[in-house]
């Protein structure tokens, strides 16, 4: 870390800065490093992507063939002529947009019921739990396309809700239980003590604590909005006035592209779901790393030359005298 | 025992909620079975309307309570009305003839996706850092890939480019389906290319749980326990860490069974699988409100049915479940 070295020098007169900042980069685990970049890399084509499009997606010409990468069309075209390219970048942003909004909805959703049921405990608790548990059950994307397949609207916040509203139940289980460990510890007690308010217990003690958890949370919805959200468009409940991801792969098999070799213009969105997928994995992969530690080193060690795991007896050695 | 009753009047409560669901999302949907049929067939007199009305049970028919009740003396008796798109077959037909494909498919699918990954997942966590272990992120990205899309490449290159597998459907067509020899093994040849993508995606799921749960379980003091007394590394894994490390496991089966159904819909609609996924979408497309709400029903009572088998498995693996209260 030679390289480094001038960096942190420079980190100390500017603690005060960032602080909070820099701690996160230097103990964050290498695989949400990964995750954070791609991550990053699809919220900026979201941000420029229908900026920066060569061309109108939905722009027609009198082609009859899907046409390969070139020079023109970076990726193609599709068999009635748009640009592959164009599509993507446009459709980015939708895709994007929509799981950023459900992940919003359902977290706000599932902290707002899961601390309340923890904290609170009793019938409150009772009753709010029963509330999870039941929608938990009920068999999501079934209901969702009952749903959607009912309301078919050009705009994303109507669908943001609809996933949200049957997605935000996993987290409010599980933010419940955190919350129910931290409302008897020592130093909540002791606030309880001098005379704090309920309110103030719950955003100064309570949910400062489960901050990572909450983070994982709002990834593992952002990932579940967006695989559903691709699938529903996939099997055609959507709207299909605007561009997705999930209608560019609606489009690209209804109009047989896979039968025709035309993988330019399937490859690029389904690789694009699959990494911004990828990289919310990640992500959760480190948020997990931060939250157990036991998980957090490679686990293989190797003492005195002699491989060890933590599975194997605790290793006896002789020292040479 | 308590735990379980417990449990079990949740699930009366959960079922209830799935019915009443059921009961008004068409209520609250624009349209209705009759308007569709009258779509669907333009040749019918109007005068057929009234008829049609009460033969779907739709029109005026007193206040909601009234219909309400009469809805669960319905389904009280099994009775799910009359499909539109296939009049005039019986919803409950139309159900027999294909939840069995979608049970048997799915059902064995999860199973073993269930039992591999575990298994992996304990083995994963045994040779920490090994090979199996560093291929986890990989067996992830199969997760984080939409199913349909690595389905439809499976199809191109299994079924399409080497023709291993068939393309779709769930028997090769021309024959009479049946308890015979021909024809149970066209399903099963044409169940392998489903099942295999089913597995593929939802293993690493069950794999990474359980890897992370044992690896925390390892640290614990029993198990330090039970290596100071100089068992074998492989019986400390199997019959300590892991014995304890699958509960979670087993825990999450019955919340991930949702999940399992919604990635099998998608499944049958991409391989035009002849069971209630592709039958759902089929009724959806074609306002067929009857059929709808039957497939959700079974959806929904399936997914019950699940979990309470996930529950009794979870009290038997795990004594303090016998005595603790519910969560």
């Amino acid at each position: 870390m030679s390289v480094a070295a001038p960096l942190q020098a420079d980190a100390r007169t500017q603690q005060s800065a960032a602080p909070v900042w820099r701690r996160l980069r230097k103990s964050m685990p290498l695989k949400a490093k990964i995750g954070a970049v791609i991550f990053g890399i699809f919220i900026l084509i979201a941000i420029i992507g229908p900026a920066v499009a060569p061309y109108d997606p939905s722009a027609t010409t009198t082609q009859t063939q899907a046409i390969a990468p070139n020079i023109h069309h970076l990726l193609g075209t599709t068999s009635t002529g748009q640009d592959v390219l164009s599509q993507l970048l446009v459709g980015m942003r939708s895709t994007v947009v929509l799981g950023l909004m459900t992940g919003v909805i359902a977290t706000t959703i599932s902290v707002l019921v899961g601390v309340t049921a923890g904290f609170l405990g009793g019938s409150a608790d009772e009753g709010l739990s029963l509330f999870t548990n039941v929608f938990l059950v009920l068999p999501a994307l079934p209901l969702l396309i009952v749903v959607l397949g009912y309301i078919r609207t050009g705009s994303l916040l109507p669908v943001a809700i609809v996933l949200s509203a049957l997605g935000w139940p996993w987290g409010a289980r599980v933010i419940r239980a955190q919350t129910l460990t931290l409302r008897n510890r020592d130093y909540v007690l002791a606030a309880r003590e001098t005379g704090e308010r309920t309110w103030r217990l719950i955003i100064f003690e309570i949910l400062p604590n489960e901050v990572s958890l909450i983070a994982a949370n709002f990834v593992s919805t952002v990932l579940y909005a967006l695989l559903t959200s691709v699938a529903l468009a996939f099997i055609g409940l959507a709207s299909f006035s605007g561009w997705t991801l999930g209608t560019m792969l609606y489009w690209a098999n209804s109009q047989e592209a896979i039968q025709l070799g035309a993988w330019w213009w399937y490859v690029p969105p389904g690789l694009s779901v699959a990494l911004l997928g990828m990289s919310l994995v990640l992500l959760n992969f480190g948020l997990d790393e931060i939250g157990n530690p036991r998980l957090r080193d490679g686990g293989r060690r190797k003492i005195k030359g002699a491989r060890w795991r933590a599975s194997d007896p605790t290793p006896v050695i002789r020292e040479a005298l | 025992m308590q735990f379980l009753v417990r449990r079990l009047g949740f699930y009366v409560v959960a079922a209830w909620a799935a019915v009443t669901v059921n009961f008004f999302i068409p209520r609250a949907m624009p349209g209705n079975a009759v308007d569709s049929m009258m779509a669907k067939f333009p040749n019918i007199q109007p005068q057929a309307e009234k008829a049609l009305e009460a033969e779907f049970g739709v029109g005026h028919q007193g206040s909601l309570l009234h219909q309400y009740w009469v809805y669960l003396g319905n389904i009280a008796h099994l009775n799910l009305g009359t499909s539109v798109s296939l009049y005039p077959d019986k919803v409950t037909s139309v159900l027999a003839s294909t939840v069995p494909w979608t049970l048997a498919l799915v059902g064995t699918a999860t199973v073993i996706s269930f039992t591999l990954g575990t298994l992996l997942g304990v083995i994963a966590a045994w040779r920490r850092g090994g090979w199996l272990d560093r291929a986890l992120p990989a067996f992830t990205l199969l997760q984080a890939t939409p199913y349909f899309f690595l389905a439809l490449l499976a199809i191109l290159f299994f079924s399409v480019d080497w023709h291993i597998f068939p393309v779709s459907g769930g028997y090769t067509l021309g024959l009479q389906p049946g308890w015979n020899l021909s024809f149970i093994g066209s399903a099963v040849w044409h169940s392998l290319l489903p099942a295999l993508t089913i597995i593929a995606t939802s293993m690493a799921g069950w794999m990474l749980q359980m890897r992370n749960v044992t690896i925390t379980t390892i640290g614990e003091d029993y198990v330090l326990a039970a290596q100071a007394k100089g068992l074998s590394s492989r019986r400390v894994i199997f019959t300590y860490a892991a014995r304890n490390a699958i509960l979670p496991n087993i825990a999450g089966f019955a919340l991930a069974i949702g999940f399992v159904v919604a990635g099998a819909l998608v499944m049958e609609i991409v391989f035009s699988y002849p069971g209630v996924g592709f039958t759902l979408l089929n009724a959806v497309n074609a306002n067929d409100y009857p059929l709808t709400q039957g497939i959700f029903l079974v959806i929904s009572f399936a997914v019950l049915f699940a979990c309470m088998i996930a529950d009794v498995v979870y009290v038997f693996a795990d004594p303090r479940a016998r005595t603790r209260q519910a969560y």
